[in-house]
C-alpha cells in the first residue's frame, strides 16, 4: 500500500488485503490511531470498540493466513450506526433513554458484516432514534462537519458520514427513514445508498417509521457502497417485509457505470426537487453533473411529479404515528433508564414510565410522539394518518408515471450545504425541508444514491446529487452514481474529499 | 360494600337482557404467534422469552403460520366468512405485562367475520331448544404477559408491595370471538351464554386448536351485559365482567349482573360503562377499571407485517379438514345408537360420546358400551378426578370385555372386575381375565357336582322346585355361584338345577 490506509477505498483495502500487502489488523489499527487522533474534534462515534475491533481483525488475518477469506471484505473495518443492535456492544439510538443498553442480539446486518469478517469499529452517533437532519438532537452531543467543524454533518446519520468522510472508516452502515443516509452523504462530500425498501434486512434496526426505515452503506465510492451493499442485503426471515428476490449485481452495476459509459440511459430531472428553495451552488453543481451524463451518452428529459409537494406534510404525519407507537416500549419496565419521581414514596409502574420517559426523551422526540399520537387519535385519525397514506399513494403513483419515461430520476439530494450549528435547531419546519428532496423516495420505498457533486460556490462546501430509481432497480442507482462519480472525478482530478480541510488535533493537523 | 340485588322474576318483568360474550382462546401451537419461542404452560416465569416476545428495540414479528390456519378453522367451524385479505394493526395502550406498549391484534379487518354458531339451550319442559348466536368476528392477536402482586391482602394491583411479570405468556396467539349482541333471551340469558361458551369450547376441542382449560385461562371469557326496559327494544349501557373462568361462573355472572344492573336502574341510577370483576367463590362482581368508548386505542395497521391474504384454494382444503359439528354428529349418533333423549344427555354430561363412539366401533352395541363408560369406568373417573376419556382405558378394551360376556367367558360379576383391572392398567382384558383368574367355569362335570352339593344341601328348596316352584330356583343357583366363587354362567347352573329337579 502505496498510501494512507485511512484514506484507501474499501476496493483497495480489500484488495491490498488479498494481495497479502497489509493485515487488518494493520487497518483496524490505523482506522483506531485516526480516531483517537480526530473523534475529539469530529465526534464520529459515541462508542468505539477498540479491542473488540482488533479481535475480530486478528481472526480475519488467521482466516486470510488460512487461504479462507469469509468474504472479499474480510478483513476492512466498519463502523455501525447506534440504531442498529449489536450483541454486546451500547446501542443507545442517540438517546438517554437507552444509555447503558447492551442488547442480548445482533442486527440481522451486524451478523452478516461478522459473518463476512469485517471489523466493527464502534457505533456511530445520530439523531435520537434517527429523528433529525443534523445529529444535533443526539443526547450526547453534535456530530462535527469534517468540511467545517462548526456545522452540522447532517443527519439522522451525521455520525456514520462523519467518520467515513474524516478517514476514521472505510465504510459505514446507516440507515435513511427520509434521507439520513442520503443528506449527511451530500453535506460531507460521500456516498450515501438508500436501498429499495425491504432490500435489506431491518430486523435489530430500531424503529423510527417501520414503513419507511432502510439499512444502507455509508462509503467514500460508490463501488464500496456496492460491496457493502452485497454483504448486508438479501432476504431475511425475521423480516417480514424483507424483499424475496435476490439483489445481486449491484457491484457489477458500480463497475459498469464508472466506464462513464451511459448510453442508452434515460435520466429524468424531476421539475419540482429544485428552483425555490434550492441553495445556488447547489443548483449549479447539480446542473453541471446533468451535464456530464449528457456527455456520457444519457438522454436527459424533465419529468414532473406534482404530488411531491405533498411529501413532506404526508411524511411528518407517517412517521410520527409510527414512532410514537414504536417508542412506547420504552417505559423502564425491562431495560434501559429508570428514573424515580420525586417526593413519591411509593411510585406506582406509571408514574415510574412518566417520569423516566420524561428524563429519557428529548424534545425532538417528545415533540413527534406527540404529533403521532394526535395523528393516531380516533376522530383524526382519516384525516390525518389516512390521508397521509392516500398521498403516498399519489406519489408512488407519480413516481410509476416517471419510470414509464425514463430509466432513472434525479436531482440534488439536499437543498442546501451543511448549515452551521444551532442555526436551525429552534425553527423545526425549516430543519425538515432540508429532507425534501429525499423524502419521496422513502414514502415509495424506491431505491436512492447521493454521490458529490462538488463544492458549492458561495461556501466552498459539498452538495450532492440523487439518483433515484424503480423499487429492485437499485442496480441502476449505481450504474449512474458510479458514472457520475467517475465523470466529476476526474473533472477534479482527484476524490472531493481531498479538497477537505485538515482536521486540527491536538498534536498538530492531519 | 355488597351490591342490591332485584329478585329475578321482578327483573325479567321490567327488563329485557342483551347479552354479548367475547371469548378469547389460547392456541395449542408450538410456538408463539410471532416468534419461535415456546407456549408450554406453566414453565419457570421468563424462560420462554426471546427478543421478540419481549419487546427489544429493534426486534421484529414474523406470523406463525399454524396460528393462521387455526384461526381460519376456527372460522370456517363458526360458520365465517374468511377474509380475502386482512392486516394486523396495533392497539396502543401501556401496560408493564404488555412488552411493547401495544398489542398486535386485528381491527377492522379481522380474519374471519359474520358467522354464526346455533346452541341447545335446556327448556323448562326438560327439552332443549336452539339458539342461534350470531358471531360478529374472530380475530388473531397476541396475549399479554402475566402480572403477579406480591404482598398486600387481595393480591390485586391495590395495596401490593410490588409486582412481578412473567412475560412467558407474552405473545402466545390468542383467537379472539366476539359475538353480536345476543337479544331476546329473556329468563333464558343465563343457560343460553353459558351453553354458547360449552358449544363453542367442543367446538375447539374438536378442531384440536386449543386445551380450552377455562381454569389455566386457555379459554377466557368476558360476559358483556345490558338490560333495556322491557319491550321496547333497544340496547341499555353495558358492562363488561371479565375472571368469568368455568361454565357455571358464565351463567352465574349473567344472572348477578341482570339482577345488579335492575337494582341501579329500579333505583333510578344508571349503569356505569366498566369493567368488572367476577368473583368464584363470593359469587359477586366488583368494578374494575372505568371502561368508556371514549379510550382510544389509536388503531393502525402494523407496518412490520405483510397482510395475511389466505388463497381461497387453502381456505376449501382446510374446510374439508374440518370435524363434523358437535350438534350434527350428537343428532346422527343418537339416531343410530338409538338412545333416548336423556340418554344422550347423560352421556354427554359425562362427556363420554366420543369413548362410546370408539367402543360401539369396536364392536360392542351402543348399551353395552353406554352402561360401561356411564357406570362403572364414570365412577372409577369420579373417584380418581379425571376426565373419563383421561382414564386410560382403551374403548377397544371395553368393547372386547362385552365381547367375553357375549360369548359366555364372562358374566356381569366378573366382567365389572375386570374393568378395575382395566382402570388399574393390568393389561388387556384377556390378560386381566388370566391373571386374575375370572373365566367363568364352563367345566360341566365341575358345575354338575356342584348343582348336586347344592340339591343336597339344600333338600326343602329342591323339594318346592320339584313342585314347581321356579322361582325358588334362585337360592340354589346362590349357593352354587357362591361354591365356584362367582366364575360360573348363572344361567347355565339355572338350566342344570330345572334338569336336575324336573
Amino acid at each position: 500500500m502505496s498510501t494512507d490506509a485511512t484514506r484507501s477505498s474499501a476496493a483497495a483495502l480489500a484488495a491490498a488485503l488479498a494481495a497479502g500487502e497489509t493485515t487488518s489488523v494493520a487497518l483496524t489499527q490505523a482506522a483506531l490511531d485516526r480516531t483517537a487522533a480526530v473523534d475529539g474534534s469530529v465526534r464520529a462515534y459515541l462508542h468505539v470498540d477498540a479491542e473488540g475491533a482488533l479481535a475480530q481483525a486478528a481472526a480475519s488475518d488467521d482466516r486470510r493466513a488460512a487461504g479462507q477469506p469469509a468474504s472479499p471484505l474480510d478483513g476492512v473495518p466498519v463502523a455501525v450506526k447506534d440504531v442498529l443492535a449489536t450483541q454486546g456492544l451500547p446501542t443507545t439510538c442517540g438517546s438517554r433513554i437507552l444509555e447503558g443498553w447492551r442488547p442480548p442480539y445482533d442486527a440481522t446486518v451486524v451478523t452478516r458484516l461478522r459473518a463476512a469478517g469485517l471489523p466493527i469499529l464502534g457505533k456511530t452517533n445520530m439523531d435520537e432514534f434517527a429523528m433529525g437532519s443534523s445529529t444535533e438532537h443526539s443526547a450526547y452531543g453534535p456530530t462535527h462537519n469534517p468540511w467545517d467543524l462548526d456545522r452540522i454533518p447532517g443527519g439522522s446519520g451525521g455520525g456514520s458520514a462523519a467518520a467515513v468522510a474524516s478517514f476514521q472508516a472505510p465504510l459505514a452502515l446507516g440507515t435513511d427513514t427520509g434521507g439520513s443516509i442520503r443528506q449527511p452523504g451530500a453535506v460531507t462530500g460521500t456516498v450515501g445508498m438508500k436501498p429499495t425498501y425491504g432490500a435489506v434486512s431491518r430486523y435489530g434496526l430500531v424503529a423510527l417509521a417501520n414503513s419507511l426505515d432502510q439499512v444502507g452503506p455509508v462509503t467514500r465510492t460508490v463501488e464500496d457502497a456496492a460491496m457493502l451493499h452485497e454483504v448486508v442485503g438479501g432476504h431475511d426471515p425475521r423480516d417480514s417485509t424483507s424483499v424475496v428476490q435476490p439483489l445481486t449485481g449491484l457491484l457489477d452495476a458500480a463497475r459498469q457505470g464508472a466506464q462513464g459509459d451511459l448510453t442508452g440511459v434515460r435520466v429524468g430531472v424531476i421539475r419540482e426537487l429544485g428552483g425555490e428553495g434550492y441553495q445556488a451552488g447547489v443548483l449549479a453543481r447539480f446542473t453541471e453533473t446533468v451535464d456530464l451524463l449528457v456527455g456520457a451518452g444519457a438522454e436527459v428529459v424533465e419529468v414532473s411529479c406534482p404530488s411531491f409537494e405533498h411529501a413532506l406534510a404526508a411524511y411528518y404525519l407517517i412517521l410520527p404515528a409510527e414512532a410514537s407507537s414504536n417508542l412506547a416500549k420504552f417505559d423502564a419496565m425491562r431495560y434501559g433508564l429508570r428514573v424515580l419521581p420525586e417526593g413519591v414514596d411509593s411510585p406506582s409502574a406509571e408514574q415510574v414510565m412518566r417520569a423516566s420517559r420524561d428524563a429519557g426523551f428529548g424534545d425532538e422526540v417528545k415533540r413527534r410522539i406527540m404529533i403521532g399520537t394526535y395523528a393516531l387519535s380516533s376522530g383524526y385519525y382519516d384525516a390525518y394518518y389516512g390521508q397521509a397514506q392516500k398521498v403516498r399513494t399519489l406519489i408512488s403513483r407519480d413516481f410509476a408515471a416517471a419510470f414509464e419515461q425514463v430509466d432513472v430520476l434525479v436531482s440534488p439530494t439536499a437543498p442546501t450545504t451543511a448549515f452551521k450549528l444551532g442555526e436551525k435547531l429552534d425553527d423545526p419546519i425549516a430543519m425538515y425541508l432540508n429532507d425534501l428532496a429525499t423524502i419521496p423516495a422513502n414514502l415509495a420505498g424506491l431505491p436512492g444514491i447521493s454521490v458529490p457533486s462538488g463544492l458549492a460556490d458561495e461556501d466552498g462546501l459539498p452538495a450532492g446529487f440523487q439518483v433515484l430509481a424503480p423499487a429492485l432497480a437499485d442496480d441502476r442507482c449505481y450504474r449512474v452514481g458510479a458514472a457520475a462519480e467517475a465523470l466529476l472525478t476526474q473533472q477534479w482530478g482527484g476524490p472531493l474529499l481531498d479538497r477537505a480541510p485538515a482536521l486540527t488535533t491536538p498534536g498538530g493537523s492531519l | 360494600m355488597s351490591d342490591t340485588l332485584v329478585a329475578w322474576d321482578d327483573v325479567l318483568a321490567a327488563y329485557d337482557p342483551a347479552l354479548g360474550l367475547e371469548v378469547h382462546v389460547e392456541l395449542n401451537t408450538a410456538s408463539k404467534m410471532f416468534c419461535g419461542c415456546a407456549t408450554e404452560f406453566g414453565a419457570e416465569p421468563n424462560t420462554q422469552v426471546c427478543p421478540t416476545c419481549l419487546g427489544l428495540p429493534g426486534a421484529m414479528p414474523v406470523v406463525n403460520a399454524t396460528a393462521v390456519e387455526s384461526a381460519i378453522r376456527i372460522g370456517l367451524a363458526l360458520n365465517c366468512d374468511i377474509a380475502e385479505w386482512c392486516r394486523f394493526a396495533r392497539k396502543n395502550y401501556f401496560y408493564p405485562d404488555m412488552p411493547k406498549n401495544f398489542q398486535t391484534s386485528q381491527y377492522d379487518e379481522p380474519i374471519c367475520f359474520d358467522g354464526y354458531l346455533d346452541v341447545a339451550v335446556p327448556t323448562e319442559d326438560g327439552g332443549t331448544e336452539t339458539v342461534r348466536v350470531e358471531i360478529e368476528r374472530a380475530h388473531m392477536e397476541e396475549d399479554t404477559g402475566k402480572s403477579l402482586h406480591v404482598g398486600g391482602a387481595t393480591g390485586r394491583i391495590h395495596g401490593a408491595d410490588h409486582s412481578l411479570v412473567d412475560y412467558n405468556r407474552a405473545g402466545i396467539p390468542l383467537i379472539e370471538i366476539v359475538t353480536r349482541p345476543v337479544m331476546g333471551t329473556r329468563s333464558r340469558a343465563p343457560h343460553v351464554a353459558k351453553a354458547y361458551v360449552a358449544a363453542l369450547r367442543e367446538i375447539l376441542l374438536g378442531l384440536g386448536v386449543s386445551d380450552v382449560r377455562m381454569e389455566q385461562g386457555s379459554l377466557r371469557c368476558d360476559v358483556n351485559l345490558s338490560l333495556a326496559p322491557k319491550d321496547e327494544g333497544g340496547l341499555g349501557t353495558r358492562t363488561e365482567t371479565k375472571n368469568v373462568n368455568s361454565l357455571r361462573s358464565v351463567e352465574r355472572a349473567v344472572r348477578y349482573e341482570m339482577q345488579r344492573h335492575a337494582a341501579v336502574l329500579g333505583a333510578g341510577g344508571s349503569i356505569l360503562q366498566e369493567t368488572r370483576h367476577w368473583h368464584e367463590d363470593t359469587g359477586v362482581t366488583t368494578s374494575g377499571r372505568e371502561k368508556s368508548d371514549a379510550e382510544d386505542y389509536r388503531y393502525f395497521p402494523e407496518p412490520d407485517l405483510v397482510p395475511v391474504a389466505p388463497s381461497r384454494e387453502w381456505v376449501e382444503e382446510l374446510r374439508a379438514t374440518l370435524p363434523e359439528p358437535p350438534a350434527v354428529r350428537r343428532a346422527r349418533l343418537r339416531e343410530v345408537w338409538g338412545f333416548s333423549e336423556l340418554e344422550m344427555r347423560d352421556t354427554e354430561n359425562a362427556g363420554a360420546l366420543g369413548v362410546v363412539e370408539e367402543t360401539v366401533a369396536a364392536g360392542a352395541s351402543p348399551q353395552a358400551a353406554r352402561k360401561w363408560w356411564l357406570g362403572e369406568l364414570a365412577r372409577a373417573a369420579n373417584d380418581s378426578g379425571k376426565d373419563i376419556a383421561a382414564l386410560g382405558v382403551a374403548p377397544a378394551d371395553v368393547a372386547r370385555v362385552q365381547a367375553l360376556v357375549d360369548e359366555g367367558t364372562l358374566n356381569d360379576k366378573l366382567a365389572r372386575q375386570v374393568i378395575d383391572g382395566l382402570v388399574a392398567g393390568e393389561g388387556t382384558p384377556d390378560e386381566v381375565v388370566a391373571a386374575r383368574g375370572l373365566a367363568v367355569v364352563s367345566d360341566e362335570g365341575a358345575l354338575s357336582a356342584a348343582v348336586d352339593a347344592a340339591i343336597e344341601a339344600n333338600p326343602d328348596v329342591a323339594d318346592k322346585i320339584r313342585a314347581g316352584k321356579h322361582a325358588a330356583a334362585g337360592a340354589l343357583i346362590g349357593a352354587v355361584m357362591k361354591e365356584m366363587r362367582g366364575q360360573a354362567d348363572a344361567a347355565r347352573v339355572r338350566e342344570l338345577v330345572l334338569e336336575k329337579l324336573a
